[in-house]
């Protein structure tokens, strides 16, 4: 095989990994952009195995073996894996990419003559800045994805742990990674010197993720998303391979716009979430007084006549549906409305869950059509004219607050309008404050009446009701 | 006779001298040779030297070629994921998670490399398959959970 025929190749799988992020503008398309993918890397490993410089049976059998060793657990996850884990399988699946970065450079520092860097202890200096990078991003990518895994599975508290002085140990370690790359390019190309680096990258991965709370993480896991696609790109640039350097980009891109977006869904700035410390002590002290005013509360009975009654509902998804797991029993509740003929809409705020999307792969699972949910730019108007809000798991993102309260954490931060609908529903299983740690003015209206107890049960009692 | 003598010692002198000139000689053209050696090795060196400076120099063009397509893909990325819509933003997450396990070709490339090449090849090997098997689980993984997650988008039924 001549020099041309494989980087043509590499080309081809740039260009189905290109389709398959364009199929994403609409789920029609979504599933042959999926398809393209496949295709893509299927032919980025194909050539791969026909130009390594040993290819006998036995490194190909090698290949096999390692690439059976993944698969077979990573189709396994895929199928079993419910929805409402969806943010914590993402998480895993970067620190492995995160992780298989960190192994290539090491493994292309051993070995730089396969990889055409360099020789042991001389790699050019380029190919060192590189897999220096590649691995130190990596690292962090690695560390980070193990932190926000645990913190999203619920095997860490999903609260902030707090350093002290940790601005001050970040910047430091930060410091001295860039000391250990500076290292390895002005020749010190001694394996400690790579095994510090790696390890200070490790090390600043897992602080950087730790003081980060739980609604952050839409912000934390784009993030990640983005950094893994930045190792990637970083390898890609050491192996002068395209296919690399090209889905490199194109996942940091990704990643970094979903972060923006994220970013902007809680008018908080990128800066402000990775310093971290959001919903911690400092915030939640602002709603330290205590709340005594009369709520009006109402059973799933009331409920059910209030929305038979009406001619349109809008259902508010939140984190508490994922959590209760009721986007299916929601989903019969809102057939059984539409049976008496009331009009069912859903609306979604860009950080409701924990990942971007995270509520419309979830009422998609419940086979709730993707045409009846919406984005809140889409719908923010329409609460005028509903009758009915359904306010689900959600809190913050519903409080006018947001609006009209300058000194409120939140103030700022785009909201659903549902205190214009006739009358607003809150299934919550407490009176507790949101996330941002401030009480919501809405549940002490007069035109809203407040559904205690877990989502999923209420929806049920509903449709019994119904 | 006197002078026969003379003439001879002097032609014996003059031969000696010419000797001894031709021996000078002789020793200034090894000491030529040497230098013209030394001058050739040098050359040599510079030679050496200059074709390793361009290819350093043809270096660092490749890098700005590559360069340049990491930040076209960048710009093509940008345009193609604010054109995704808000609603496929999870399986947007997974599939670019199953793409960036590309990285997978790094991986093989140090599973096949020769073990004969470097003192480290057996551990660089090593590292190689640990890498393919994890980037595996995330390829395999990510466009399954892609796939199976866009299979619930329905429109309505009617």
């Amino acid at each position: 095989m001549g020099e041309n025929l494989p980087a043509l190749l590499y080309i081809a799988a740039s260009i189905l990994f290109i389709l398959a992020l364009r199929g994403l503008s609409s789920p029609e398309t979504s599933r042959a952009g999926n398809r393209f993918g496949m295709i893509g890397m299927a032919i980025a490993i194909a050539t791969t195995l026909f130009v390594l410089e040993n290819k006998g049976l036995g490194a190909w059998v090698l290949v096999a073996l390692a690439i059976a060793i993944g698969a077979v657990p990573g189709a396994y996850i895929a199928r079993r894996v419910p929805m409402t884990a969806m943010p914590q399988l993402v998480a895993a699946f970067h620190s492995l990419v995160g992780m298989a970065a960190v192994l290539i450079a090491w493994a292309a520092f051993l070995a730089p003559r396969a990889f055409g860097v360099g020789e042991p202890g001389h790699i050019h200096l380029q190919s060192a800045l590189e897999m220096s990078l590649g691995a130190a991003i990596g690292a962090i990518t690695f560390s980070g994805s193990v932190i926000a895994f645990l913190k999203l599975n619920g095997n860490m508290s999903g609260k902030p742990i707090i350093l002290p002085a940790r601005h001050a140990i970040n910047l430091g370690l930060g410091l001295l990674i860039l000391i250990f790359i500076g290292m390895m390019m002005t020749g010190e190309q001694s394996w400690t010197t790579f095994l510090w680096l790696t390890i200070a990258s490790f090390i600043i991965g897992f602080l950087l993720i730790i003081p980060i709370g739980g609604a952050d993480m839409p912000v934390v896991i784009s993030m990640l998303n983005s950094y893994s696609g930045w190792a990637a790109a970083g390898i890609g640039f050491t192996l002068e391979n395209m296919a690399l350097i090209v889905t490199g980009a194109l996942v940091g891109s990704s990643g970094a716009i979903l972060s923006y977006i994220m970013c902007k869904g809680m008018n908080r700035s990128f800066i402000s979430v990775i310093l971290g410390g959001f919903g911690g002590e400092d915030a939640s002290a602002g709603a330290g007084a205590e709340e005594t005013r009369p709520v009006k509360q109402g059973s799933a009975e009331d409920a059910a006549f209030i929305m038979k009654n009406a001619r349109k509902v809008i259902v508010v998804p939140g984190y508490g549906m994922a959590v209760a797991q009721a986007q299916h029993a929601l989903k019969e509740m809102a057939d059984l409305l539409k049976e008496h003929g009331v009009e069912v809409k859903y609306a979604i705020h860009p950080v409701a869950g924990r990942m971007p999307g995270h509520m419309n792969v979830l009422l998609a699972e419940a086979h709730v059509p993707y045409d009846e949910v919406f984005e809140l730019e889409d719908i923010n108007a329409e609460f005028r004219t509903a009758d009915v809000a359904f306010v689900i798991g959600a809190n913050d993102v519903t409080n006018p607050a947001a609006k009209t309260d300058k000194a409120s954490p939140i103030y700022g931060m785009p909201v659903l309008d549902v205190e214009n609908a006739g009358t607003v529903l809150f299934v919550k299983r407490s009176m507790a404050s949101g996330y941002a740690g401030v009480q919501n003015e809405l549940f002490f209206r007069d035109n809203t009446m407040m559904l205690f107890g877990d989502a999923k049960k209420m929806c049920e009692e509903i449709v019994k009701a119904l | 006779m006197q002078a026969t003598k003379e003439t001879v010692e002097e032609a014996a002198r003059a031969a000696e001298e010419a000797a001894k000139a031709a021996e000078t000689a002789a020793a200034n053209a090894t000491t030529n040779a040497e230098a013209a050696a030394a001058a050739a090795e040098q050359a040599r060196t510079f030679a050496d030297q200059l074709a390793a400076l361009a290819a350093s120099l043809s270096g660092p063009s490749e890098f700005v070629y590559l360069l340049a397509i990491f930040i076209l893909a960048i710009f093509v990325g940008y345009y193609v994921v604010w054109s995704v819509t808000p609603a496929l933003h999870t399986p947007l997450m997974s599939v670019t998670n199953a793409i960036s396990s590309v990285v997978i070709v790094g991986a093989l490339i140090a599973v096949g490399a020769d073990l004969a090449d470097s003192a480290a090849g057996g551990t660089s090997k090593l590292l190689g398959f640990i890498a393919v098997a994890l980037a595996s689980v995330n390829i395999f993984g990510g466009f399954l959970v892609t796939q199976r997650m866009l299979g619930m988008y329905r429109k309505k039924e009617r």
